[in-house]
């Protein structure tokens, strides 16, 4: 019985995380508490950097005019500010992180899911500015209103794929514990699953039974035909487009900014710039989320049974995760505008 | 097994970690405020002069028409200001006061609110009416964005004047700027403790603090 009352506390333990996860993501710039948020330490030092950075890029801009070697100092800031930003609104590491756990990925394959989000949303950025304003003339509302539109979009594309990686872990970690009921299991899958995912769940259900039979024989590594192929990349274009499909509120206003100035084209540099410092910073948060997910595994490997549970839940906890943040990016959208007719 | 609940709460409070999602200022905004008192000596309302910063200026002037290249006077910036005023109104318009301890209820701006364009930085003037005008010995007036997303400051000239209220005395509370070695300090700071005493986004409240006999 030891085992399983410590099983019952490690899922306590995940819950809990996951909880304390989603109330400190709550702000997000979109939800406005009546009561200020509390921000300490290392992120408020963050803050005020990008803060200094973000501040520095209209002066400079404005020097590039007339100097053109402001603009390598702008493209330095730019870096930086992306680095220090990371991701724009902040959930785009936290989804990837995620979802590589959840999905046990490669780190490579991180830092791949990492750079294309980050270039796709410099391009979004710049597609919007570029076509909306340069081209057509249209207002900081018009613009605005696109780039909700965009919020939606990119918000439940989140939520969709945190909910199919739950549904598909979820059944995972109740069949590692011992739920045997594999017809209900089935019909479930069945009833409640989408029609284009029927391939995945087979997949998933007969992957998860060779785990019953043979334990650890062959880990829990893709299959061979998913390693070979490009199978994982079409899988994480969903991701790649729902994290880099919104684009960043300063990159927008920067852009046009130097739209204004006759610098379209420095705003251009300066956005895919910002993109790199962003791709780094997630890359590197993704990674260690993967060498944690890989240790985890290593250590599981030499616990059968418990093991395969821990990391099920593990994999469950990070769907959830996304799950969560989809949703209060959404509902948060959904409570609140964005700020002064922008 | 407890190497590997401790690897899986590590990385689990790593996730939560890199999901602190927080805004920084976007838009800066330079304000000159003055108090409006009534003849009897009880306050009626708060006019604002909100001027933006030069990059959210420009952002929000884009694609604006104009019949003068690069100004816009201000029947152009009427439906702007209609936007801005209207899309504040969910925020409380960042200000918050407390009378006696009290918080005092403000009501929608008045009508005739309006945008200004000078040096390219656009200026948005309103006054917020007290619900009911009243009397205070103690009044604060804070003025901030809990999510940091609109950073505030006064302006070094006249930031803060009473309008009809030659008894009263104030004082103007600026907000926090942080130093060098305070970043550095925090920056020491393990990421998963949180330090309680910093509100964020109260730290950078600029307050008014009015003492009336």
């Amino acid at each position: 019985m030891p085992r399983l009352r410590a099983l019952h506390g490690l899922l306590l333990l995940l819950f809990l995380l996951v909880m304390i996860d989603v109330a400190m993501a709550q702000p997000f710039g979109i939800t406005r508490g009546a009561s200020p948020s509390e921000v300490g330490g290392v992120t408020g030092w963050i803050l005020a950097k990008q803060a200094e950075f973000y501040r520095m890029l209209s002066g400079l801009i404005r020097a590039a005019k007339a100097d053109g070697s402001a603009a390598y100092t702008l493209l330095g800031v730019s870096f930086l500010y992306g680095v220090f930003h990371a991701a724009g609104p902040g959930h785009g590491k936290a989804v990837i992180s995620s979802y590589l756990v959840a999905n046990n990925e490669t780190w490579r394959r991180g830092i791949v899911l990492s750079f294309a989000s980050a270039v796709l949303q410099a391009v979004t950025a710049i597609i919007i500015v570029g076509v909306a304003a340069a081209l057509l003339g249209a207002t900081a509302k018009a613009m605005g209103d696109t780039v909700r539109v965009i919020e939606i979009a990119s918000y439940s594309l989140i939520l969709l794929i945190g909910l199919r990686l739950l549904w598909v872990k979820g059944w995972a970690l109740l069949r590692a514990m011992g739920f045997k009921d594999r017809k209900h299991a089935h019909d479930l899958a069945h009833g409640h699953g989408h029609d284009h995912h029927h391939h995945h769940h087979y997949h998933d259900h007969k992957h998860d039974h060779d785990h019953d039979a043979s334990a650890w024989s062959h880990g829990h590594a893709p299959e061979p035909s998913e390693l070979a192929g490009r199978h994982w990349l079409k899988r994480g274009l969903t991701a790649i487009i729902a994290v880099g499909l919104r684009p960043c509120s300063g990159a927008i206003i920067v852009l046009v900014f130097a739209l204004a100035q006759g610098l379209f084209w420095i705003g251009v540099a300066s956005t895919f710039v910002m993109g790199l410092g962003t791709a780094i910073t997630v890359a590197a948060i993704a990674t260690l989320a993967v060498g944690a997910r890989g240790l985890a595994g290593k250590l599981a490997k030499a616990k059968p049974g418990a093991g395969v549970i821990i990391l099920r839940g593990l994999e469950t906890a990070a769907a959830l995760v996304i799950v969560l943040f989809g949703a209060a990016l959404l509902t948060g959208y959904l409570a609140s505008e964005r700020l002064m007719g922008v | 097994m407890n190497a590997l609940l401790r690897i899986l709460s590590v990385s689990l409070l790593f996730l939560a970690a890199g999901s602190l999602a927080q805004a920084h200022p976007h838009v800066w905004v330079t304000m000159q405020t003055e108090l409006v008192y009534a003849p009897d000596g009880s306050i009626t309302g708060i006019r604002h002069a909100w001027s933006f910063d030069d990059m959210f200026s420009t952002f929000a002037t884009q694609g604006l028409e104009s019949k003068e290249k690069g100004k816009f006077t201000r029947e152009e910036l009427e439906p702007l200001a209609k936007v801005n005023v209207e899309s504040l109104k969910e925020f409380g318009y960042f200000t918050f006061a407390t009378a006696d301890g009290k918080k005092a209820e403000l009501t929608d701006p008045a009508p005739g609110y309006w945008l200004d364009y000078n040096d390219q930085l656009l200026t948005l003037n309103f006054l917020l009416p007290f619900k009911t005008p009243l009397k205070a010995k103690e009044l604060k007036v804070e003025i901030y964005d809990p999510s940091i997303f609109v950073d505030f400051a006064f302006a070094k000239d006249k930031p803060v004047q009473l309008a009809g209220a030659p008894k009263c005395k104030f004082d103007v509370v600026l907000p926090r700027e942080m130093t060098f070695a305070e970043g550095k300090a925090l920056s020491q700071i393990p990421a998963e403790e949180k330090n309680t005493t910093m509100a964020w986004g109260a730290q950078f409240a600029s307050k008014i603090l009015v003492h009336c006999p």
